[in-house]
């Protein structure tokens, strides 16, 4: 695309944007916004069916729709083969998903499919998310696929509706806001730690109106995993979408993806030109420095409330620390833990699974754990498995369980007992969130695996790992 | 869809006083089986609402007087967390038209208004009085985009206060239409798009 002299330097989301515009935002009425690819699972979609149905409208490109199974599926199997759903509505609300995308001629990655999984692990390993495409999905983590560089968010229902028949939205351009990290990373610290410590500082609704890009050395190093697990929790700073420009390692992760472009070559020479122009400029600007940020923990009942693992509990709202049962004051290191889960669509990727296994390998976890591991899709398990990674959950204590959203969420019946405390990889620690009652701590991967070990919150770069 | 239009509503008004009340306690992700948007009123706040044994407890939300408020008045952030449709669904369904916060989560925001649900952000003096008092009988404008506190009872800043709603959104809400039938109405100019991105062989 050529670019006149006049025309005002670009961010990556600006670009993004203007190439999927189909009518153009007045004050009288939203841009309506082209849908490259529309992604989809079982409980957000019913109602949305039921409105085409009355209407008696079809799908109007069930070749740019995407279907899974993913957050009401049991991730255990009985030991006859069946599946021991929550409830018969569970069980109902996935059969629907079937029928409906049966019906409409929708692609769909059910329970005979090895590409099966958490719908945001699953776009990427498909290669069907793409860099500078418009992705939607009735699901706020749908942020994920921003780390391609795609601008990715999450709708409703009325609007999973809007493009199931017509593949648009309507929507009014949202602000634009530059997260920088400059610097590298200490040892020990990941990209989980990063992005609890930007909400912790930009707070949960730093973001509200605003799309997000992440810029800087700290995550031009991260690899794609960590690059989707940033963009994954741009919604708990409140950021509709989280973007990454797509660089040589975005390009790389597809060369063996099974649906990559054809004419390769020229797809990624088109992906590379949708980094933001050098004097663009952002509504809003929030800096972070790589060496200040450590390990990180959260100590109540929202995602802002972060802290360092090696830090004390800050005074903060009472009703939150009640909740917690944590005290102002008290190193948070040492709480006792009740569950440790890893999964989610924020942390339930091969590279995950390889840290914990690092963490795990020749120990076992604390008696008075349960330590809950469910891999992000069929082919996280499928690898995870050839590497024998399961072998070392396995040895050690851990539950090992087939892909879904299962305890980041619970709608499958993955919760724990109220009063738990639950070390988790996932993305939420509102009350209730894990069931009644419970207490989220959002961690990292290696926070997750050291605590099993331990039984108590640990900071992982104090664990003695295996040299074997 | 449609829903009953929206112009103008008074009410008295029931006060959450907490900060960045999230989809989860708004609904829990538990009750999102549910293949109908129907019945979920019951649902609303379910966690703060009812006892070990499922019955009402004492919160505010379950006094008869409460449950004929049309509008809901919260503290800042509110309706953050996930994109469930059913927070809007279930608040609507319980009996609110409105929620009035200093600031609202963008995807429940936009959620509200495709279900004729008002989400009002106002200025933070306004928000602060709602806040400090709950019942008041409060009147939404939506035609002239005005929220009108009572002058009757003393408070010093009993008075008009304007907020903002998206054009195209309002027109909806007060002729109680959708945006479905709107966005079919563009096919045409969505073919041209389609036939733009098979050129560069996308």
């Amino acid at each position: 695309m050529t670019q006149s002299l006049f025309d005002k330097a670009q961010s990556l989301f600006d670009k993004v944007w203007e190439r999927h515009v189909v009518s153009a935002e007045t004050r009288e009425q939203p841009a309506t916004l082209f849908i490259d690819l529309h992604l989809i699972h079982e409980v957000t979609t019913p109602q949305a069916f039921t409105v085409l149905k009355e209407r008696g409208l079809k799908v109007r490109r069930p070749d740019l729709t995407l279907a899974t199974i993913d957050h009401s599926t049991p991730t255990l199997v009985n030991e006859d083969g069946s599946r021991p759903y929550v409830s018969a509505q569970a069980e109902k609300q996935v059969e629907l998903l079937l029928a409906n995308t049966k019906e409409h001629g929708i692609t769909t990655h059910g329970w005979d499919s090895p590409y099966r999984g958490i719908v945001h692990v699953m776009g990427p390993e498909l290669g069907a998310t793409q860099p500078g495409m418009t992705i939607v999905c009735g699901d706020s983590h749908t942020a994920t696929h921003g780390a391609f560089g795609a601008l990715a968010f999450g709708i409703g229902t009325t609007q999973v509706g809007h493009v199931l028949a017509s593949q648009c939205i309507l929507m009014r351009k949202p602000k634009s806001m530059c997260v920088y990290v400059d610097g590298e990373l200490s040892e020990g610290v990941s990209a989980k730690d990063v992005i609890l410590a930007i909400i912790a500082k930009a707070g949960v609704g730093g973001g509200t109106g605003h799309v997000i890009e992440y810029r800087g050395e700290c995550f031009e190093s991260m690899n794609m995993s960590e690059r989707m697990t940033v963009c994954n929790m741009s919604i708990e700073a409140g950021a509709r979408a989280g973007m990454i420009a797509p660089d040589a390692t975005t390009v790389a992760y597809f060369k063996d993806k099974p649906m990559a472009p054809v004419d390769f070559e020229a797809a990624a020479a088109d992906w590379l030109s949708l980094a933001s122009d050098a004097d663009c400029s952002y509504d809003k600007e929030v800096r972070l420095n790589a060496a200040d940020i450590k390990p990180m923990v959260t100590y109540g009942t929202h995602p802002g409330m972060a802290m360092p693992i090696d830090g004390l509990v800050p005074e903060d709202d009472a009703q939150a620390l009640a909740y917690m049962n944590m005290q102002a004051g008290a190193a948070i290191a040492g709480t006792e833990v009740d569950t440790v889960f890893i999964g989610s669509c924020t942390n339930s990727r091969i590279e995950d699974f390889r840290i914990a296994a690092n963490i795990v390998k020749g120990k076992s976890v604390a008696d008075s754990v349960t330590a809950v591991f469910v891999p992000g899709s069929e082919q996280v398990k499928i690898e995870a498995e050839a590497e024998g990674l399961h072998e070392i959950f396995l040895a050690a204590g851990a539950q090992w369980r087939e892909p879904g959203c299962s305890m980041c969420i619970g709608m499958n019946g993955d919760i724990g007992k109220p009063d738990d405390l639950i070390v988790s990889t996932s993305n939420r620690n509102f009350e209730g969130r894990q069931g009644p009652g419970v207490r989220t701590v959002l961690a990292s991967p290696a926070t997750a695996a050291a605590s099993a070990i331990t039984g108590v919150i640990t900071d992982a770069r104090t664990i003695a790992r295996s040299t074997s | 869809m449609s829903f009953p239009p929206f112009t103008t509503l008074t009410s008295q008004t029931l006060v959450l006083h907490i900060e960045n009340i999230d989809t989860d306690q708004i609904i829990p992700a538990r009750f999102l089986t549910t293949t109908s948007r129907e019945g979920l009123g019951k649902l609303a706040f379910n966690d703060w609402r009812y006892d070990e044994a499922g019955d009402e407890n004492d919160h505010p939300l379950n006094g008869d007087a409460a449950k004929a408020c049309q509008i809901l008045v919260a503290g800042h952030n509110f309706g953050c967390g996930s994109s469930r449709e059913h927070a809007p669904w279930a608040l609507m369904d319980y009996g609110f038209r409105a929620v009035i916060s200093s600031e609202i989560a963008d995807i429940f925001h936009a959620n509200s208004l495709k279900n004729g649900f008002l989400p009002i952000v106002i200025e933070k003096s306004a928000h602060e009085w709602l806040l400090d008092h709950p019942s008041e009988e409060v009147t939404i404008d939506l035609e002239a985009c005005e929220v009108r506190l009572p002058t009757s009872s003393g408070a010093k800043n009993g008075g008009t206060y304007p907020f903002k709603v998206d054009p195209f959104s309002r027109q909806c809400l007060i002729q109680g239409q959708d945006e479905l039938d709107y966005l079919l109405r563009q096919d045409a100019a969505i073919k041209t798009h389609e036939a733009s991105l098979n050129k560069v062989g996308q």
